[in-house]
């Protein structure tokens, strides 16, 4: 108990009850003797309305009419939903039907709001109240029983004393949520590898390329100086399970810009066909589908953290928060004139992840 | 004998003020009997609130949160949270035929073909940008005023949680409609979860229930839309309000404000008219705006796909300052060692946006370490009164609004013909130099209204007349204050830095070095408020003629 009592008046040194509300407690303040006095509450001023019976009766009409000027509002909202029907196609019935449902709703709910206001301002007591502020903490008889009363608890229980149970106890309730946490790894597929999946695409040798969304092939011929189109590999437009995750991934922007301008590393010459350049639309940042396309600079921009890419030199990041180019698709021509893909990227596409090097 | 018993304890508690037997007294009995409710209304109905502006910022959170939860309720009767394909076949021609989720579709009819469907969406989705919006404000006001200090630290930690659940909440349901923008958003994510070190790739694989999107997403976003995290937040918002009845509302410097009292106006009725009058203006003007104003056209941007996507995405405003940082970023923040990859470009945007969150979080600790002030603060500061905490608080409103504004950098460019490298490479600036330039700029400020308020209890306001005295002085004659506006301008405590002072062991710790350092930082270059011999003195350098009469 002496100890607690020690502890106690530690803490009143710091943040006396009785002194620690007033203004010229401990810390760091600095007490000045000279200060100036609070003058106490300015008289007050009474209102127009207690003054004039006339105003008085004014603000009253006032609120009863806002109250009844809501009651309008709701019915007005009632009515716009019988009188404003959605007709299926005329997307101007929409726009009717949610403007005056909503016109409706708005002057009932504001009505009621600044009837209610003006009623409290201008008619009901304006004379202020005052409470008494008390320390937030417990009164010293209260904290000592508070204390007695753990302390009883403690020996009746024997927490402290029986370290055997307690412990015990304390590394049973650690323990038992794991399995608990265990049980969410259901929230990811069981007989997947995330590397392996992100390190491949549906595109392989002799996958067409196709348009997006038709999945029309493209010959090369058709695809004139300039132009760009946004592709994917053949088969994926028809896929049902698992489309989205395939084209997240194999979504591909194909350029053909004149040859002369585009600065090719040896070991990629091949990967180009006269011109015409295929590049994974995933930003390498995180993910977003680089799909700007600006002619005349032959750059990509990326419309989610502005990463820019410079198609004339195999994408590589001229600016923006990208580190990686974008991967390239090694493409080539088939028998027919279609545009067909080398093998798959050669590289995984998309944000990076740790276990990618 | 049951009946006389029961009419007499009626009366001993005061709730039978009418005629015994009246219909709202027996009512008020039944239920008292029953509850023990007359208690609640004896210490709460005369409760006091103080009144002013600021203080109605909180209110306007927690009403958008009611509306959130009323329109939201609506939504979940017509919403269907699944990823199965389904092909559109709803009112919306240009959508008709096209193949999108259900999650997708069912919010299509909702806007298209429910009658005031598309009205309770956007109610939903105002009053969430409201809500964020609201709370944002309120911590500033909160922060401003040093409304933190002891004994309300832990509930603006609470408050804090709120703030980040919220837009947790806005951000889980920006995404379910599995409109383009919200995949986009969702893919973002991905892509920053990938980035994480060592569990990355997993963490993104468990939350998408494998490669992304999967057709998982939606249903785990919606039960957390609108099962777990609203339950932590109508919690904690409970835990809020209990802690604002223990502590008594705070109040601003006024004359006969102390800080042993709180003076305003009482729950009943005064305050309930105000407050609950309140409630359906903010309702009514959320409303109003759902009506007037489209919010998130999903059937512009059509459904989710990962191949196509729009010039000028932007998320909602309350991510845009995460957004914003991951632009600034300078380009190749990125490396492989020992065969795996290192995202820095996304790392460091988590780290510092993550410091910067849970320095917000702690200051009200900090504070108090620096100032070594243990007393209970009822009385609000006045912003210029604390210039240090104003100027940090300026400084860290600098960078998250640079951070905010490299949101929208694309837009700045192209509205403003610029070039998007120079908006990066100017908010990169503003960023890093912003906020030093914002804290000595607000410091002084703060410095200057403190020296005019003290101009002004001595010598009285500039009333603009100029007067010819006997002699053939001219002066301009000053108005003096009354006492009551007076004590607003000196009601302020003075503070000395922390001394250095040995421990038991008669030595001086790094910390506790640290510690008076930062405490000088803290109180230097301070303005002290007007005692009474300087008023005095003042009052005899000016004679009575020189005062307006």
């Amino acid at each position: 108990m002496a100890k607690d009592d020690n502890g106690a008046e530690d803490v009143t040194a710091a943040d006396s009850p009785g002194a620690q509300l007033a203004t010229s407690a401990a810390s760091t303040a600095v007490v000045t003797r000279d200060a100036l006095a609070n003058p106490g509450f300015p008289p007050h001023r009474p209102r127009i309305t207690d003054l004039e019976h006339k105003e008085e009766r004014k603000a009253e009409r006032t609120v009863y009419t806002l109250f009844y000027v809501s009651i309008v509002g709701s019915v007005f909202a009632i009515a716009a939903y019988m009188a404003f029907p959605i007709v299926a196609e005329d997307p101007g019935s929409v726009r009717l039907n949610n403007l005056f449902i909503g016109l409706g709703l708005s002057l009932a709910l504001l009505a009621i709001g600044i009837g209610a206001v003006h009623w409290g301002k201008a008619l009901m007591s304006d004379h202020e109240g005052v409470d008494e502020r008390h320390p937030v903490r417990g009164t010293e008889p209260v904290r000592a029983r508070a204390v007695e009363i753990f302390q009883q608890a403690n020996e009746e229980s024997g927490f402290g004393r029986r370290t055997l149970i307690r412990n015990s106890l304390i590394g049973a309730l650690v323990v038992f949520p794991l399995p608990a946490v265990v049980l969410f790894r259901g929230l990811g597929p069981m007989d997947q590898d995330p590397v392996a999946l992100l390190n491949e695409t549906m595109w392989k040798k002799g996958v067409r390329l196709t348009m997006d969304p038709s999945g029309t092939p493209i010959k090369a011929a058709d695809v004139t100086l300039g132009s760009s189109f946004h592709v994917i590999p053949e088969g994926l437009s028809e896929m049902g399970h698992g489309r989205l995750e395939e084209k997240a991934k194999a979504a591909v922007l194909l350029i053909r810009m004149d040859p002369d301008d585009l600065i090719e590393t040896e070991d990629r010459k091949s990967w180009s066909y006269d011109g015409i350049v295929a590049y994974s639309k995933i930003c390498t940042h995180v993910g977003c589908p680089v799909a700007l396309y600006e002619q005349h600079t032959h750059h990509l921009l990326c419309p989610c953290h502005q990463s820019q890419f410079d198609v004339e030199n195999h994408c590589k990041v001229i600016f923006g928060p990208a580190k990686r180019a974008l991967p390239q698709l090694p493409i080539a021509v088939d028998a027919e004139g279609y545009l067909i893909a080398q093998s798959d990227f050669t590289e995984p596409v998309g944000p990076s992840f740790w276990e990618r090097a | 004998m049951t009946t006389i018993i029961t009419r007499e304890s009626a009366e001993d508690q005061g709730v039978g003020v009418k005629k015994a037997g009246g219909f709202t007294a027996s009512a008020a009995n039944y239920i008292d009997e029953r509850t023990s409710i007359s208690g609640a209304v004896k210490e709460l109905g005369r409760k006091i609130f103080p009144d002013h502006w600021s203080f109605l910022l909180g209110e306007v959170a927690l009403y958008s949160f009611v509306i959130i939860l009323l329109s939201g309720s609506f939504l979940t009767f017509f919403f269907q949270a699944s990823m199965a394909e389904v092909v559109y076949n709803g009112s919306y021609a240009p959508l008709k035929g096209i193949p999108m989720s259900a999650a997708m579709s069912s919010t299509m009819d909702i806007s298209f073909d429910v009658r005031g469907g598309l009205l309770m969406r956007q109610v939903h989705h105002w009053a969430a940008l409201l809500f964020v919006a609201a709370i944002g404000l309120h911590m500033l006001r909160i922060y401003f005023t040093g409304a933190f200090r002891k004994p309300r630290e832990l509930n603006w930690v609470i408050g804090f949680i709120l703030f980040i659940l919220a837009m947790a909440e806005g951000f889980t349901g920006y995404s379910l409609p599995d409109d383009l923008l919200s995949g986009n958003g969702l893919r973002i994510i991905d892509g920053l979860i990938k980035g994480i070190p060592v569990v990355g790739t997993w963490v993104s694989f468990l939350l998408f229930g494998g490669e992304f999107p999967g057709t998982d997403i939606v249903g785990r976003l919606y039960s957390l839309h609108i099962l777990l995290l609203p339950a932590i937040i109508v919690a904690l918002i409970a835990m809020h309000l209990l802690f604002v009845v223990v502590h008594k509302h705070t109040q601003y410097p006024a004359a006969g404000h102390t800080n042993q009292n709180v003076v305003g106006y009482p729950v009943l009725p005064v305050y309930a008219a105000k407050a609950g009058g309140f409630f359906f203006i903010v309702f009514g003007v959320v409303m109003l705006i759902a009506s007037l104003f489209t919010i998130n056209p999903i059937w512009n941007y059509g459904p989710y796909d990962p191949s196509p996507v729009s010039a000028g995405t932007q998320p909602d405003w309350y991510i845009g300052f995460a957004d914003g940082a991951m632009r600034l970023i300078p380009t190749g923040w990125e490396f492989v060692w020992l065969n795996h990859t290192y995202s820095l470009n996304i790392l460091v945007v988590l780290i510092v946006v993550g410091l910067f969150i849970v320095t917000v979080m702690v200051y009200p600790f900090i504070e108090a370490w620096i100032t070594g002030d243990k007393r209970e603060h009822h009385v609000l500061d006045r912003p210029r009164n604390a210039p240090t905490r104003t100027a940090i608080g300026a400084a860290g409103v600098t960078f998250y609004a640079s951070l905010w504004a490299a949101a929208s950098s694309d837009i700045m460019a192209t509205h403003f013909h610029l070039t998007m490298e120079g908006v990066i490479h100017t908010l990169q600036a503003t960023t890093l130099l912003g906020p030093f330039l914002a804290f000595f700029i607000a410091k002084r400020v703060c410095l200057a209204l403190q020296k005019k308020d003290r101009e002004i209890v001595l010598h009285g306001y500039e009333s603009g007349r100029i007067v010819r005295l006997p002699g053939g002085e001219f002066v301009e004659v000053h108005q003096p204050v009354d006492e009551y506006e007076r004590w607003k301008l000196v009601s302020y405590s003075d503070f000395k830095p922390l001394m250095l002072r040995p421990n038991a062991q008669g030595k001086i710790g790094p910390a506790e070095k640290v510690r008076a350092g930062l405490s000088r930082w803290f109180f230097e270059d301070r303005i002290t408020p007007v005692t009474q011999a300087e008023l005095n003195q003042a009052h005899g350098d000016h004679p009575a003629e020189i005062t307006d009469k």
